[in-house]
């Protein structure tokens, strides 16, 4: 290494940055960071008054609905096959009614 | 198609970077512009831009070591900077500050003359030829690291050290380094 480099070496010595700087970056990246997301937010929101953007949405809702329907449907009819009785106690009470059936047609 | 890193690592990562760099990052800056307002900012904005894209850069450094693509924007940086605001760098302000800062007290007094007159030199090089001077001696950076942040060849940079450390020392022995 000659003298010139060693002088050069000595005069551009590495500069330390202030230790206030690197709470500036991530201050000023976090604004960034919640900025970003407030516009993504907007961006959703102004998308969805525009009709053309209705499409999917809808579609997950027709098919949300119908899968919700499905559902009440099915849980409707365990509902009321848990209320059918079964066994003795269910043949009693088919055999009650029909002869309650039997009785108001005697009535009648 | 690449596996994509999850956010919370690549955050690590690039908080490691952060780490590992600022101190090159703002000792180019401050060379280069020669104020402590200036450098700081162009710091701030470099590591900002590199979060922006730090995922692509990793993905597309193969394993190579990023220095030398934080430099490369701290440089283009300081570019725009002096375009944007028709600013020239400022070679002697702050000399006080500066030297003080930088170097300690009892080396500063002995060459203190010498010294300013070597920095005068080297803000008054052309640009890439004063880029790598600083590379080479503030950061430390090899021929390589210096080459990917220049964009040239190893081949070209080298000669281009070469040719900017003559130019300097013509210029320290003719006295137009310092006035």
């Amino acid at each position: 290494m000659s003298d010139l480099e060693r002088r050069l070496r000595f005069a551009l010595a590495p500069v330390e940055p202030p230790l206030a700087l690197t709470d500036r970056f991530e201050r000023t990246l976090t604004e960034l960071t919640d900025a970003a997301a407030e516009e993504l937010a907007d961006w959703e929101l102004r998308a969805m008054r525009d009709p053309r953007n209705w499409v999917r949405p809808a579609a997950a809702l027709l098919v949300g609905g119908v899968a919700g329907g499905t559902l009440i449907v099915v849980q409707a009819r365990q509902r009321q096959r848990r209320r059918r009785p079964r066994g003795l106690r269910g043949l009693e009470r088919r055999v009650r009614d029909t002869a309650g059936s039997a009785m108001k047609a005697v009535r009648r | 198609m690449e596996a994509r890193t999850s956010k919370p690592l690549l955050d690590e990562q690039f908080s490691d970077l952060y780490r590992s760099h600022l101190r090159d990052v703002y000792s180019y800056a401050y060379y280069r512009v020669g104020n402590h307002h200036d450098a700081e900012d162009i710091t701030e904005q470099t590591f900002l831009q590199a979060y922006r894209h730090f995922e692509r850069a990793r993905r597309e450094s193969d394993g190579r070591p990023l220095r030398p693509w934080l430099i490369r924007i701290a440089h283009n940086l300081a570019a725009n900077h002096y375009r944007d605001r028709s600013r020239r760098p400022q070679t002697n302000l702050e000399d006080a500050t500066r030297l003080s800062a930088v170097h300690a007290t009892e080396d500063v007094v002995e060459g203190r003359e010498e010294l300013a007159a070597i920095l005068d030199g080297v803000a008054a090089l052309p640009g890439d030829r004063r880029d790598a001077l600083i590379m080479r001696f503030a950061l430390d950076m090899d021929n390589r690291e210096i080459a990917r942040a220049l964009g040239r060849s190893e081949g070209a940079t080298k000669v281009l050290i070469h040719r900017a450390i003559r130019q300097l020392e013509s210029s320290l022995k003719a006295g137009d380094g310092h006035e």
